[in-house]
């Protein structure tokens, strides 16, 4: 056969031996023909999806389409990062639930990767009691569902602390309710701008110094005071503008007006309550995660570095962690994951979050479609964009064999 | 609001896959289960909550159970959906529950852009505030800067931003969906003053630790007409559950009672006659039974009998008839005639 086949080829070059064969036998046209048809068929049921349910929705007589957003809320949103009335568009309410929303996970997830790093470092300690606390406080708070944390520390907030007239005061200018915590703010002033703009300045220069520090310790093995420099251009540069722009002392005071507090700025209860909550329940699962990464690290790498001399905070810092952080990120994310989609049960206690007021606008506006696509949409790409990040993070700390 | 999740969702669905969504035929298909769906309130004493014995009460509740006793002769003959604020109008659209008897205030906007049908008002309520008196306030012109409790997805809601902003008045909302845990943080002094419909405020008055440290405030700042609701087209359905409330103020307004309903049925007035089933026509026209008005008065009473029994002076809510007195006792109660 071979043989025979051979001579016939060389025979005729320019003809193509897939000719003979019908294309419902080659596989790669087969398979771009199945692609094809797949595509179709998902097309046509969106179609009919889609279709069916405008049909099903003109019938029932219930409003379409996404114009509600253009029209006005009429309804008062209790804390916003952004001027925010009820004479305000949907769409604008919408936006103040997902600030609150943004907020309220970013710092929840940076906290929690901070307190769970140090409980999960502490369950791993030598000493008794430590380990024992971080391991009690891990069992306790994994187990009880974070809905009811939630109630909890809702509760404790408003059952606890006084009403705004006998309010707490235990500063100058801050003052404890039961409506949040109030405390004083510098008064605008032009300056406030250059002093981000300073900020900004130094962190650019702090990342420059720690370039050229390592560049150099690698060269000449002479280390350099980072921290303290970089603590110090933190602190220095801001203060400097501050000095030069006049020194403006003048403070946006709180005081007690009517029934509640006029000024300054204002943490809610509700706030507080979702944002322990979320970081309490979330960090005893990422301390799991911490303790888990450290143990994968074999224990020969701590021998050895321990064998050069190496101080334990040392041994922690430059050679185990590293190294743990490979075992650590993806679990790390789906936490972080977790504490953003958890952050939707502020509902249940009051927090003007993404949800509560797209939960509002569904029922203003009884279209229950687009409020829920809105919803899916936000929680999805705010998933995608942390994982995206954290994917990028991992590639960067993944072990480089060299 | 798990609930909500999985009503709007579900709702989503429905609209998404079925062919067409049942709109007529909710008589044939109730008649088929043998029970009505209502959605109730479910934590709103007076109106719907379940007694110590786990037995619904309220005005609402009764008002369902006229709806079922019309069809079934049967007061019991109806399953209790305890719904929130928000999760009502999506049940009742996605067809988990045949009729809402939710305190629903009937508005344009639901009416239409939601697709309901609101049917005859049952209980005409206002807007109001409820403030502790050791806030020494006496009127709600003085709420300015005040901490406002309130239940998401209420005209409650529009109708205090309004207010305040009508006034010039700055306010903190702060909206939990749960009324009573609404009504815990309010108790606890979160907010300096928890806005509802007036009926509803004397409800949570009534279950507070102690029901006198607290004062509803005289402004009512909203006309609240709370009415049974249906789904848009299906109009025997409505006219079945329209009817149904009427007959009981029709009652009323005939002097006929729970005790004295079986005396009437030898009346020899022809509108007594007609309204009783005795002269027949009017129960064919529903679709029901010729005595289905007869049966509502004798299991479930006249709307003077079911206010006083659920919300009145009598009952720890205290409330006056006011304007849900007759129309000829100067109230807005009026029933068309029954031929």
């Amino acid at each position: 056969m071979k043989g025979r086949m051979q001579p016939k080829q060389n025979e005729a070059p320019t003809r193509a031996p897939t000719t003979t064969v019908p294309f419902y036998n080659d596989p790669k046209k087969r398979a771009i023909l199945f692609q094809i048809a797949t595509l179709l068929m998902v097309g046509l049921l969106a179609f009919f999806l889609i279709s069916n349910t405008l049909a099903n929705l003109e019938k029932q007589s219930i409003a379409t389409g996404i114009g509600f957003l253009q029209k006005e809320s009429a309804f008062e949103i209790g804390e916003s990062p952004i001027p925010y009335s009820a004479a305000d568009t949907y769409g604008r309410a919408l936006v103040v639930g997902f600030l609150n929303t943004l907020i309220v996970s970013f710092i929840g997830i940076v906290i929690t990767i901070i307190l769970g790093t140090l409980i999960g470092i502490a369950r791993l300690s030598s000493n008794w009691l430590v380990s024992r606390s971080a391991a009690a406080y891990i069992e306790v708070l994994q187990d009880i569902p974070v809905l009811l944390q939630l109630f909890f520390w809702y509760a404790f907030f408003y059952n606890v602390l006084p009403s705004p007239r006998q309010a707490l005061n235990p500063f100058m200018g801050v003052f404890l309710s039961n409506r949040g915590l109030v405390f004083a703010i510098p008064e605008a002033h032009p300056v406030h701008k250059y002093l981000v703009l300073a900020l900004a300045i130094a962190g650019v220069a702090i990342y420059l110094m720690r370039r050229w520090a390592r560049l150099r310790q690698a060269r000449t093995g002479q280390p350099f005071p980072v921290l303290r420099v970089s603590v110090a251009l933190t602190i220095g540069l801001p203060l400097l503008i501050w000095i030069f722009g006049g020194a403006p002392t003048a403070m946006n005071v709180p005081v007690l007006k009517g029934f509640n507090f006029v000024g300054g700025t204002n943490i809610s209860p509700e706030f507080t309550a979702l944002l322990l909550g979320l970081i309490l329940y979330t960090a005893a699962y990422v301390a799991e995660v911490v303790r888990a990464g450290i143990q994968s690290v074999s224990k020969g790498q701590t021998e050895a570095a321990m064998s050069l001399g190496l101080r334990s905070s040392l041994v922690l810092n430059l050679v185990v962690l590293p190294q743990a952080l490979r075992v650590i990120i993806p679990p790390l994310t789906s936490q972080m994951l977790n504490l953003t989609k958890n952050s939707s049960l502020a509902v249940a206690i009051g927090y003007p979050d993404f949800v509560s007021v797209a939960g509002t606008t569904i029922n203003q506006t009884g279209q229950a479609i687009e409020g829920v696509a809105l919803m899916m949409i936000v929680y999805l790409t705010l998933s995608l964009l942390t994982s995206a990040f954290m994917n990028w993070y991992n590639k960067k700390t993944a072990l480089v064999e060299r | 609001m798990k609930l909500f999740k999985t009503s709007a969702v579900f709702l989503a669905l429905l609209l998404i896959f079925t062919a067409s969504v049942a709109l007529a035929g909710t008589l044939e298909d109730v008649r088929a289960k043998g029970f009505i769906q209502a959605g109730v309130n479910g934590d709103l004493f007076g109106f719907g909550k379940p007694d110590e014995k786990g037995v619904w009460r309220g005005l609402d509740v009764d008002t369902a159970r006229a709806i079922a006793v019309a069809i079934f002769n049967d007061p019991n003959a109806v399953k209790f959906t305890p719904l929130t604020a928000k999760t009502r109008f999506t049940a009742l659209q996605s067809g988990e529950i045949d009729v809402l008897t939710r305190n629903c205030t009937q508005t344009l906007g639901r009416d239409t852009a939601l697709g309901l049908d609101f049917c005859q008002v049952n209980y005409y309520d206002g807007q109001g505030f409820l403030v502790p008196k050791k806030l020494g306030v006496k009127s709600a012109k003085e709420l300015d800067g005040a901490a406002v409790c309130v239940l998401p997805g209420t005209t409650t809601e529009l109708n205090v931003a309004d207010f305040f902003r009508s006034n010039g008045m700055k306010m903190k909302p702060v909206v939990i969906e749960n009324t009573a845990e609404l009504a815990k943080a309010f108790f606890a002094g979160r907010c300096d003053c928890l806005t509802s419909d007036a009926s509803q405020l004397a409800g949570t008055r009534a279950v507070a630790a102690n029901p006198k440290d607290y004062i509803i405030l005289p402004e009512i700042i909203s006309k609240e007409p709370l009415a049974p609701a249906v789904r848009h087209g299906d109009n025997q359905w409505k006219d079945i559950v329209n009817y149904s409330v009427l007959a009981m103020i029709n009652a009323e307004e005939l002097g006929i009672t729970s005790k004295n309903v079986d005396k009437m049925l030898k009346s020899k007035d022809p509108k007594i006659k007609r309204f009783l089933g005795v002269t027949a026509g009017n129960g064919k026209a529903l679709g029901l039974d010729e005595k289905f008005a007869y049966n509502i008065i004798k299991k479930i009473g006249n709307y003077g009998e079911v206010f006083e029994r659920n919300v009145g002076v009598n009952t720890p809510l205290g409330i006056e008839r006011g304007l849900n007195a007759l129309w000829t006792d100067g109230g807005l109660m009026y029933s068309p005639p029954f031929k």
